[in-house]
């Protein structure tokens, strides 16, 4: 654990030392060191000196990240703490973590937002995380030459502390008041390793909050206890965006432990001692609802418009060459049309936020991957500034981007429920409240018209995507809709993307035409889900490729690396593909075979699958093979697991999952019915990693796409028959239970 | 007030009789490493021992425990007075291992099933594992690696 040394030196210079007992050096990357000049800044609480840091060291010999990206499972803190180390010589075991406040000098490089979403937080911490670590290093190093009179240059480190040539060594927190008394500064620049260098980025690390883990003892948002803190539970209407026109509480009033019941937006919130009191009174609460014209909403309906929709002329998302010429002059045209249902996001952990509001302060404590948004939300809804809101981001059960709120939704609910009270309030949805909570990837339909050369390639492709936004009529929608058209409804299936993540489909196709249509936004608010515009593009794109693919008699991956020729990543990742998934190997009867690739958020991703298949359709995916270029590879541990989840939850999706509504009503209300993978389905994952010297990438939401067209391609091959309507299982296709 | 019997220790409670134990341990006795996820026996999240057998804690109310001995999470591992490292469960000490965890959210259930599993079963197969586990939610896709810390953990359990 701690490294104790005995220094005799060191110890008469502590004794000098006025300052030790107080508190924390910070470094930090955006101004270097300003608590160095301010040596009264150390008399201030904690909270104070985090204002420009992400390293903060402590005399006690800690070291504490800063996080500015939020864990929810994708492994970020790990990969942070990974660059720090790489520049900072860091005992492991004396290494702590914070979420990082909701400060701008925290918000993200790429979104300059307090923002974890878009598989980017490796991306944009790479170079800020080992900026702030070689600025520490250099500092710790700078102090020790002035503490031992030895020049910096002399001096070495092992995990937490600074040696010495003649041996003696010195703890990073007995510098702290060296660096006060001589007012010393960070440089303000500093040279990092080069890759080749590296000696703890690129080799697996095992998960940092991985302990807490396993003991019970990490604290996600439903965890969090405060002094005199009472429960929240919330009636929702059985039609999304219903108002509460009046309600009758008077029975759950009655009953032991309920303090309050008030109308909220969301609908009518019971307050009790605990949850189970709370969830038990709300049950009791008579609501009457003003729906709005929402009741007479199906998923039925929407399908039968967007179908209709999907054969008028859209908004034109890209025209290379003259796809409507060849296809109207082609002798066959081939056309399908995909259809994908809603889905919720069903985290482990649901939806809950812990909030008290005092006279001119709001304290928030919750897991959320948006807080700047959430802030603001708040701070407005409250009349407050921004400043007079506290955000305390915890762990995540989950996400798959149901905690990026573009409304706070769930963070709104608590504060509103606290306003007024004395005490914090904690708000829990139940499971039933989360898969009805309207919060679902849309619906879409994809209509694709195709047709061949006379080679047997690929010669026209005309694709409409027909499904709500997800950006129209955000606060998004300048950067994401461009002419009219959100950049996620044709997500991945352009050859000359646009908007601000240009990153297209790998293929070239010599006449590809995309169009889209925003049906109305009404019954559901369209929310991100685990990679987004390609969780339904990318079924629609593969699957029809794949039967372009048949009708010209071409091997399905063969067909994908001629389309991927002129894309260097993509082909090698394919090339690999085809290695390791044995992919030229006959397989038995019953069995089938096969492939889907994508690039989310720039790395390129393959996935081929084998499948088992009985005369009734149940099937088994048997293996799934997967390669990634996510360019340098951080923490190959983490990715795999990545990897292996991404894959989870797109098998999940494309064999379960979906959201219906009837009479404007979710008919889904738990797992018995929106059903989860379960253990002894999760199919053995092999995840190969292409090796590159190119800037690190996402993997976060790369894998969730490709399996699920994977699947539906390799279903064909076995069966020769094609799904085009999802969830497998009401199409004949069931996962064996 | 409500008698109950936890990780050793006894404690009385305020509650409502039909108050499900995962309330019960939550909100009256701040223990959180037990977890809500679907409150219908759906997805064992919130699964403790209840006599040494795992139990939904979500689907039982205190009222039904009686004098029967609850475990969970935050007694499966020890510290020994003195003691300056964790003393993990041969479970526990798997799924550090293994690197199971993602999100985390639902390894307190898992791994109180898995040493339900293994106290009853020393040398469990993948059928007996699936079959152990097959009630266990698990969103992040973890369900590989809790495989293999299972087997990891049995075989640590058996000295090999």
């Amino acid at each position: 654990m701690a490294n104790s040394v005995t220094d005799n030196s060191r110890r008469r210079f502590l004794k000098r030392s006025t300052l030790l007992a107080s508190g924390s050096l910070l470094v930090g990357f955006q101004i270097p060191v300003q608590a160095a000049n301010k040596p009264a800044a150390y008399q201030d609480s904690l909270t104070s000196l985090m204002a420009d840091a992400f390293i903060r060291i402590d005399s006690d010999n800690t070291v504490t990240l800063l996080m500015n990206h939020a864990e929810f499972g994708n492994g970020v803190y790990t990969s942070m703490a990974m660059m720090v180390a790489e520049e900072l010589d860091i005992d492991w075991q004396l290494l702590r973590w914070e979420a990082a406040p909701t400060e701008p000098r925290y918000y993200s490089p790429i979104f300059g937002e307090y923002l974890t979403a878009g598989s980017v937080s490796t991306a944009g911490a790479f170079i800020p995380m080992r900026t702030a670590g070689a600025k520490t290093q250099a500092l710790l190093l700078q102090a020790a030459s002035l503490f031992w009179q030895t020049p910096a240059t002399s001096l070495t480190t092992r995990p937490g502390q600074v040696v010495h040539p003649d041996g003696r060594r010195v703890n990073y927190g007995d510098l702290l008041p060296v660096i006060r008394d001589h007012r010393l500064q960070a440089p303000e620049t500093v040279t990092l390793k080069a890759a080749k260098d590296f000696k703890i980025l690129g080799q697996s690390q095992k998960r940092l909050e991985g302990a807490e883990k396993v003991t019970g003892e990490a604290i996600f948002g439903i965890d969090v206890k405060r002094p005199n803190m009472i429960y929240g539970s919330v009636v929702r209407p059985p039609v999304y965006g219903s108002k509460v026109v009046r309600f009758n509480a008077d029975q759950a009033l009655s009953m032991p432990g309920v303090i309050k019941a008030k109308a909220i937006a969301a609908g009518v919130v019971v307050l009790a001692r605990d949850y189970w009191t709370a969830q038990k009174a709300a049950k009791t609460i008579q609501v009457t609802w003003d729906d709005g014209g929402l009741g007479v909403l199906s998923t039925e309906r929407f399908l039968d418009d967007y179908r209709a929709l999907s054969n008028s002329p859209g908004m034109l998302a890209e025209d290379i060459g003259n796809a409507l010429e060849v296809t109207a002059a082609a002798e066959t045209v081939f056309e399908s049309v995909y259809e994908m249902p809603y889905l919720a996001h069903a985290t482990m952990e649901p939806m809950n936020c812990t909030a008290q509001v005092n006279a001119d302060h709001c304290e928030i404590w919750v897991g959320t991957q948006y807080q700047s948004n959430d802030r603001t939300l708040v701070a407005r809804l409250l009349g407050f500034k921004e400043e007079q809101v506290t955000i305390h981001r915890t762990l995540m059960g989950g996400t798959f981007g149901r905690r990026a709120s573009k409304t706070a939704d769930f963070i709104t609910d608590a504060v509103e429920a606290a306003k007024g009270e004395t005490v914090p309030v904690q708000i829990i949805w139940s499971r039933e409240e989360d898969i009805r909570g309207g919060h679902y990837r849309p619906l879409f339909v994809h209509r694709m018209r195709g047709s061949l050369d006379d080679q047997g390639y690929p010669e026209a492709w005309h694709q409409t995507a027909v499904g709500q936004s997800i950006m129209q009529n955000t606060k998004h929608d300048p950067a994401y809709m461009v002419n009219g058209i959100d950049i996620y409804s044709v997500d991945g299936c352009l050859q000359n993307p646009f908007g601000v993540f240009p990153y297209g489909t790998s293929y070239q196709i010599p006449n590809h035409r995309v169009e889209s249509h925003n049906p109305p936004k009404v019954g559901v608010h369209p929310h991100e889900w685990r990679a987004v515009g390609h969780t339904h593009t990318g079924i629609a794109y593969e699957c029809f490729l794949d039967e372009l693919a048949f009708h010209g008699k071409k091997d399905p991956l063969s067909l994908r690396q001629h389309l991927a020729r002129d894309h260097d990543r993509m082909s090698a990742v394919l090339a690999r593909l085809r290695i390791e998934a044995n992919w030229d190997a006959p397989l038995s009867a019953g069995r089938g075979r096969g492939v889907a690739a994508r690039i989310y958020s720039i790395s390129p991703i393959a996935q081929a699958v084998e499948v088992s298949v009985s005369g009734d359709g149940t099937f088994t995916v048997d293996k799934v093979v997967c390669v990634v270029d996510c360019g340098f590879a951080v923490n190959p541990l983490g990715i795999e697991a990545q990897i292996q989840g991404g894959v989870m939850l797109g098998l999940n999706a494309v064999a379960y999952g979906a959201i219906d509504m009837v009479d404007g009503q979710v008919q889904q209300s738990n797992f018995h019915d929106y059903r989860p993978l379960r253990f002894h389905q999760m199919p053995e994952v092999e995840v190969h990693i292409i090796q590159s010297d190119a800037a690190p990438t996402g993997v976060g939401e790369q894998a969730t796409t490709p399996i699920a067209p994977a699947v539906a391609n390799a279903l064909f091959n076995a069966t020769g028959r094609r799904v085009r309507q999802f969830p497998l299982d009401r199409h004949g296709f069931t996962l064996k239970a | 007030m409500l008698k109950i019997h936890v990780n050793g220790q006894s404690h009385e409670v305020d509650a409502s009789p039909d108050t499900p134990l995962l309330w019960i341990l939550r909100d009256h006795l701040h223990l959180t490493g037990t977890k809500y996820g679907c409150g219908v026996s759906l997805c064992g999240a919130c699964t403790v021992h209840v006599d040494g057998k795992a139990t939904r804690s979500c689907a039982i109310p205190i009222a039904a425990i009686g004098n029967q001995k609850v475990r969970t999470i935050e007694d499966l591992a020890t510290n020994a007075p003195g003691a300056e490292a964790t003393d993990y469960h041969p479970a526990q000490a798997a799924w550090l291992a293994e690197d199971v965890a993602q999100c985390g959210y639902c390894q307190s259930g898992q791994i109180m099933a898995a040493v339900a599993l293994l106290d009853s079963n020393p040398a469990p197969t993948d059928a007996d594992i699936d079959s152990a586990m097959a009630g266990h939610v698990c969103r992040c896709g973890t369900y590989q690696k809790i495989r293999a810390a299972i087997h990891r953990a049995a075989k640590q359990q058996r000295g090999i």
